[in-house]
């Protein structure tokens, strides 16, 4: 077991909130209706591949889309085709859904089968496989393990960070399936041709530490890193400092300093993917935040529709006013309960009141607790000065905006309750306006 | 089974907010000032909590005169007018008359703050800014010191001892004398061991942090310890440490907000530039003391510390 290399600069010990850490994963059946949108990755939407009245079996692909980042869905459930309509997200954006009503079958695809294990087909086989990064960026998983020719990686990280507040579901997979994150690691190190993987867990997980450590004790090749318990430390940048001691230069990506992330979740799809040929149709998700009755680690079908999920654990104990989808810092806030599980979902939280309370916004009194809390270096009360007076070119000529992770820690601190990553989005986007005129 | 939500809030992540507020900020501060305050009353008597009722209820009443008049929120709950009002009266001889000490309050508040938009929006630090203004309008007020635990017998301070010769003959209080702070001086200037047991508060309590003060300080103690004395090398340090202001002007006046930079490098560049200046007022100035001019020469400087102090992000060249 190694230490931490490097501990991030700034960050904030967030309240852990791990009430779930012990709850072992339920499965939950299948619900009535699945509604599945075709974008739930980073890169170009799915086109449906089903219509209205089409019979679907668990695990056929619905959808895809040809272009070199994407990566297709799959029904999670057998039934019928009800509907294939555009439907509006909390992202603000509308997307074409498939509405499956379910027969309760859960009838398998005929197609479903291990793929071969050459290294071209099973890459070809893991971007059919629907995995995307899982951590909650939804990269797909396919493209990072084919580099570039003249990108050089030679470490995997495998991220077991779980940073965010309330989230436990990573934990529990490390807990329940510490062989198929290892067996998974290894088919990624054989795959990209990596000689080495860190796998980093914060220290308030001693007994994943210790399982994952026992579990790799005969493998040089692997080895578990115990990560200082502080948010934002599973940030791929953060993490990548904290494991291997280098930095991904600003702009830049892992690749660029020889470094593959991976979830530990990913790993462990790849593993038993690799085993059944079952494209990623469920997800572990930790159901909590103190409206929530009874918290809880689910595995969900993707597509169930987040009332049934939160009706699985007991419903409300009060009214929530907020519905996270992820986790308390960089989770997005629902607008309705029909939206459904998604492949990047690894938390559902209902907020009470009194949790989310918004303490009314005054003027920045330039403490500077920003500045200490921001792991990017960045300086945000400053960041938000400027998208006040609309000086969205400067945000980025001298204040650096585009390398803010939005990892919520400057709003955390400010004690005026400036919204300071909002207005660091707000200026992102005009910035994108502003270089889309110029083209 | 029905779920029952509010109103649902889709707003922008992160959803979670420490409890940190700029009122519990400023008790803080309030909070750290216990110590000097107490010694202040301890050395000077009643006299000197008449003047710090009488510069915090000034500035008090003025935050909130400016509030009304500008029909703006009222923000005298930030409690931030009654922190400059404690600060005000810790710069001001315990013999003030107490209608020149309102008026310090009064004009900290509305020229210094609220002028310029109220908090966070000054530029100079307004309880050392109505010092300033108090000392150019009535000096006689201004520099008439009180021996502390004996009532009406005027005094020197202990730098004005050490510097001119209008008090030659009186003897420098010693080092202990000093760092207890029984010594004349400004209510906030005389207990050393006052401001540092509430400075370190401040810095448990992460209100502050060590860059500006120690650079401050420090600077002081190399420039008086080179320069300060008779030859080179053999200035008297710890005296010019503990006598005057200093350690209340590192510690509470030099790490104010919104005049002080916000990196820890502009910190240490404000601190320093705090220090020199301190110590060539002090060596070479007109001035005994040259603490409050040095802070307010320095807060100009921040907002220019502040564009060439911009760090390099995470990974950024």
């Amino acid at each position: 077991m190694g230490k931490a290399m490097k501990a991030f600069r700034g960050g904030i010990a967030a309240p852990h909130n791990k009430h779930t850490e012990n709850c072992a994963t339920e499965a939950m059946g299948v619900p009535a209706r699945i509604i599945i949108p075709m974008v739930q990755h980073i890169g170009a939407p799915c086109a449906p591949l089903v219509q209205k009245g089409d019979r679907v079996t668990v695990g056929q692909k619905i959808g895809d889309n040809d272009a070199f980042i994407s990566s297709p869905i799959h029904a999670s459930a057998s039934g019928t085709v009800a509907d294939v309509r555009p439907i509006l997200y909390a992202g603000g954006v509308e997307v074409v859904s498939v509405e499956i009503e379910t027969d309760g079958a859960q009838e398998t695809c005929p197609d479903i089968r291990p793929p071969a294990t050459d290294r071209e087909s099973l890459i070809k086989a893991i971007r059919e496989s629907g995995i995307v990064g899982l951590g909650g960026a939804g990269f797909p998983t396919a493209v990072k393990l084919s580099p570039p020719a003249d990108k050089k990686i030679d470490i995997l990280v495998l991220n077991g960070a779980e940073c965010e507040p309330y989230i436990t579901s990573d934990y529990r997979e490390m807990m329940e399936n510490p062989g198929g994150i290892i067996e998974g690691a290894r088919i990624i190190m054989e795959l990209a041709k990596i000689p080495r993987a860190l796998i980093g867990i914060e220290a308030n997980k001693p007994e994943a530490i210790r399982l994952l450590t026992d579990t790799v004790k005969d493998d040089p090749a692997i080895d578990v890193v115990t990560l200082r318990t502080r948010y934002p430390q599973g940030g791929e940048k953060q993490l990548i400092y904290a494991t291997t001691g280098r930095r991904v230069p600003a702009g830049g990506l892992p690749s660029d300093i020889g470094v593959l992330v991976q979830n530990t979740t990913t790993a462990s799809f790849i593993a038993g993917f690799v085993k059944t040929g079952m494209p990623l149709i469920k997800k572990k998700v930790t159901v909590d935040g103190s409206a929530m009755a009874t918290p809880k680690n689910v595995e969900v079908l993707i597509g169930t529709p987040l009332k049934d999920v939160f009706e699985f654990c007991g419903g409300f104990r009060e009214e929530p006013v907020k519905i996270i989808m992820g986790g308390p810092m960089m989770g997005v806030a629902q607008f309705s309960l029909d939206n459904t599980v998604i492949k990047q979902t690894n938390a559902l939280l209902a907020l009470g009141a009194r949790e989310v309370a918004l303490k009314p916004e005054i003027v920045c009194i330039k403490c500077g607790r920003c500045v200490s809390a921001c792991p990017m270096g960045l300086l945000p009360l400053y960041l938000n000065a400027c998208m006040e007076r609309g000086l969205f070119e400067r945000m980025a000529d001298d204040y650096h905006v585009s390398d803010c992770i939005e990892c919520g820690c400057c709003s955390y601190v400010c004690p005026s309750a400036r919204r300071l990553v909002q207005s660091i989005r707000y200026g992102k986007a005009e910035l994108r306006k502003l270089a889309a005129k110029k083209k | 089974m029905e779920l029952k939500t509010g109103i649902l809030i889709a707003g922008s992540s992160p959803h979670l907010r420490s409890d940190a507020t700029a009122r519990r900020i400023m008790l803080d501060v309030l909070i750290a000032l216990v110590p000097a305050t107490a010694a202040a009353v301890y050395f000077f008597g009643v006299r000197a909590a008449l003047v710090i009722a009488v510069t915090t209820a000034a500035s008090v009443l003025a935050e909130f005169v400016s509030n009304k008049i500008m029909k703006k929120p009222i923000t005298i709950g930030d409690l931030s007018a009654a922190v400059t009002g404690l600060l005000l009266a810790f710069n001001l001889p315990p013999g003030i008359p107490l209608w020149v000490a309102a008026i310090g309050g009064v004009f900290a508040i509305v020229v210094a703050k609220q002028l310029f938009g109220g908090l966070g929006m000054n530029f100079i630090n307004p309880a050392l800014a109505a010092r300033a203004f108090l000392m150019a309008s009535w000096p006689v007020f201004m520099t008439t010191w009180t021996t502390p635990m004996v009532d009406a017998v005027s005094s020197a301070t202990p730098l004005a001892i050490i510097k001119s010769a209008e008090a030659a003959g009186a003897t420098p209080p010693s080092i202990a004398q000093l760092f207890l702070g029984n010594v004349a001086g400004c209510l906030g200037e005389t207990s050393a061991l006052a401001i540092l047991v509430g400075a370190a508060y401040l810095v448990v309590r992460r209100v502050i942090t060590l860059e500006t003060p120690l650079a401050f300080i420090g600077t002081v103690a190399a420039m008086t310890w080179v320069l300060g004395g008779k030859g080179l090398f053999s200035g008297d340090v710890p005296y010019h440490l503990f006598a005057g202001g200093l350690m209340l002007g590192a510690f509470f006046m030099a790490t104010d907000y919104p005049t002080s930079p916000i990196t820890w490098k502009g910190k240490i560049i404000f601190g320093v530039g705090c220090g020199l200046l301190t110590s060539v007022i002090r060596l070479y100035g007109g001035y005994p003391e040259g603490v409050c001019y040095s802070i307010l020469l320095m807060n100009l400087a921040v907002p220019i510390i502040d564009k060439f102090t911009v760090p390099k992000s995470f990974g950024g060249a």
